[in-house]
């Protein structure tokens, strides 16, 4: 068959696939053509085969070319359920996670906590030490933070109610803004994501050592318990997802390095996503609740107990069981 | 894995579909990604500056409101768009460009986020350059976050214009053309408009001797030899 005439047979054909296409990309599509769609997907991808092969013109295949690149972008369009994947995740999928890629976690924890005890422990052996850790300003800043005199604890104390939508809202940015940096500089073949853990945690052990250290540790311990649940374990989270994707550069076993690399990126961004979650947790809880001044301390440590134990119980045992078919 | 000599000469990426054909995919280069990228950068300022003044107003809590709009402007814009709009930020589509999955389908939530979060790397040391180095060393222009998502950022095919072959009057091939001589012939009959004359009477004179006509008078046997293969009355 002559170009021109395989043109002319099909020209009405390409013409009602393409008005079926605009209303596709523009989001406005008709259930009944859309209902025929696949099947004029496939008969183009025919046409196309058919003018490749027989030679016809580079401008008509160009053209059949465009529509079926246009057709596969419609036809392969990610259609999840955003609420039924998020609440899935939620209940079992990150739980599940979390225990499949304990090495990773683990490791993370171990730098973390590692450095964040010794550095408090040390901070408390030889109180002099924090000064070669943080700058004087910082300290300072510290001090005067958890002092025991203070009305309200936390960044900023003296404050009302619309300014723990303040901090909520510096909690959520600064914490998961770190979160974020934590996971990507992993791509450095890991040292980033070693670096940030040990950085928070050399810093946080420093201050929490010497605040111990001064006798500040009531405001100090019973300001952080409660969000340290949530917010520590993110941390390990977002560690571990950076690990794992400088493991992944690292150690490909059998696959191709950037093969390798894109598997890993693909589960590290979950944990990423996880430790999200908790971080946007702890800087509610923070802003509302840690904040407050009205319940004795050791309300505050009982609760922030039950929330370490909470935490605990959720990576240990949500999503063990399967409730209903996934 | 090219296919065909032109496959060597330009640089898309092809692949195969369940349905048996090569899509062909351009890869957009350092200069468009960068041009996109300040004008999506340009477009954050402005959002960030009209709600942030806006806030500002509101006291403690526009405070507080104001930096969840800079972390979500931060670090969800791009992903936000490129998950709902079909792969394209305000920026990539003036320019006409696109994420994809590498093997051709629309980006999704866990590849959009990966590449956006690696920007982080891509920034580095200064000036975005590992993620310039990246795009220039890598076959199919990949920053450092494209490679890990697998994802590749690519211009929007756009359609052509039919092209007008010259008005004469169409006749058989002489002798039997193979497939690609048949493409050959009639690729030089619709890029004419596009070569100066010369450049047309010295590509259509090497065929002169073979058609058994005179190099003057190659070139309208030649368009009429295209019109005869295509069918054109």
């Amino acid at each position: 068959m002559k170009q021109q005439s395989f043109e002319r047979r099909h020209a009405q054909e390409w013409q009602a696939f393409t008005v079926t296409l605009e209303a596709l990309e523009a989001n406005r599509a008709e259930p009944e053509s859309s209902a025929a769609f696949p099947a004029a997907y496939r008969r183009l991808c025919q046409q196309l085969a058919l003018a490749q092969a027989r030679g016809y013109s580079s401008h008509l295949v160009d053209r059949l070319q465009t529509l079926a690149m246009r057709g596969h972008q419609q036809f392969y369009r990610h259609r999840g359920h955003p609420a039924a994947d998020f609440l899935g995740f939620l209940l079992a999928g990150l739980p599940q996670l979390v225990r499949r890629e304990w090495r990773s976690v683990l490791l993370a924890s171990l730098l973390f906590y590692g450095s964040l005890l010794g550095m408090g422990g040390l901070v408390l052996a030889f109180p002099d030490l924090v000064h070669s850790v943080l700058p004087a300003e910082q300290i300072g800043e510290m001090e005067r933070l958890y002092d025991p005199e203070a009305r309200r604890l936390g960044r900023f104390a003296e404050r009302g109610s619309l300014d723990d939508w303040a901090m909520f809202g510096f909690y959520v940015m600064n914490n998961i803004g770190i979160a974020f940096q934590t996971f990507a500089s992993g791509l450095l073949l890991g040292a980033g994501t070693i670096f940030y853990l040990l950085f928070n945690g050399l810093t946080i052990g420093a201050v929490a050592g010497h605040l111990t250290a001064i006798g500040y540790h009531e405001p100090f311990w019973s300001f952080v318990i409660g969000h340290g649940a949530f917010e520590l374990t993110a941390i390990t989270l977002a560690g571990a997802a950076g690990l794992k994707l400088g493991a992944g550069l690292l150690r490909p076993g059998q696959l191709p390095r950037l093969e390798s690399l894109r598997l890993a990126a693909a589960i590290a961004v979950r944990l990423v996503g996880g430790a999200t979650l908790l971080l946007l947790v702890a800087a509610f809880v923070e802003a509302f609740w840690s904040s407050m001044t009205y319940t004795s301390a050791s309300v505050k440590y009982a609760v922030g107990g039950l929330l370490w134990l909470l935490v605990a119980l959720y990576f240990g045992q949500a999503g063990r069981r399967r409730h209903a078919p996934e | 894995m090219p296919r065909s000599p032109l496959a060597l000469l330009d640089n898309c990426h092809r692949v195969e579909t369940p349905e048996g054909i090569d899509l062909v995919l351009k890869p957009a280069g350092l200069v468009p990604r960068a041009l996109a990228f300040a004008i999506d950068l340009v477009l954050r300022a402005a959002i960030l500056l009209v709600l942030g003044s806006l806030l500002a107003m509101l006291g403690q809590f526009g405070a507080g409101f104001g930096a969840i709009l800079l972390f979500v402007v931060q670090w969800w814009y791009m992903v936000l768009f490129e998950v709902l709009n079909q792969g394209r930020t305000p920026g990539k589509q003036w320019l006409g460009l696109r994420v994809v999955h590498d093997d051709g389908t629309p980006v999704g939530w866990g590849a959009s986020l990966v590449r956006n979060l690696l920007r982080f790397v891509d920034l580095l040391p200064f000036g975005y350059l590992f993620g310039a180095l990246s795009c220039l060393a890598h076959p199919s222009f990949k920053r450092l976050g494209d490679i890990a998502a697998g994802t590749l950022v690519v211009h929007r095919e756009r359609p052509a214009a039919p092209p007008a072959l010259p008005e004469v009057a169409p006749e058989a091939a002489p002798v039997r053309l193979t497939l690609d001589e048949q493409r050959a012939l009639i690729a030089f009959s619709e890029r004419h408009a596009g070569l100066s004359a010369a450049r047309r009477e010295e590509l259509a004179g090497i065929l002169a001797a073979p058609l058994g006509t005179p190099p003057a008078l190659a070139e309208r046997r030649l368009h009429a030899i295209a019109r005869g293969l295509l069918g054109q009355a």
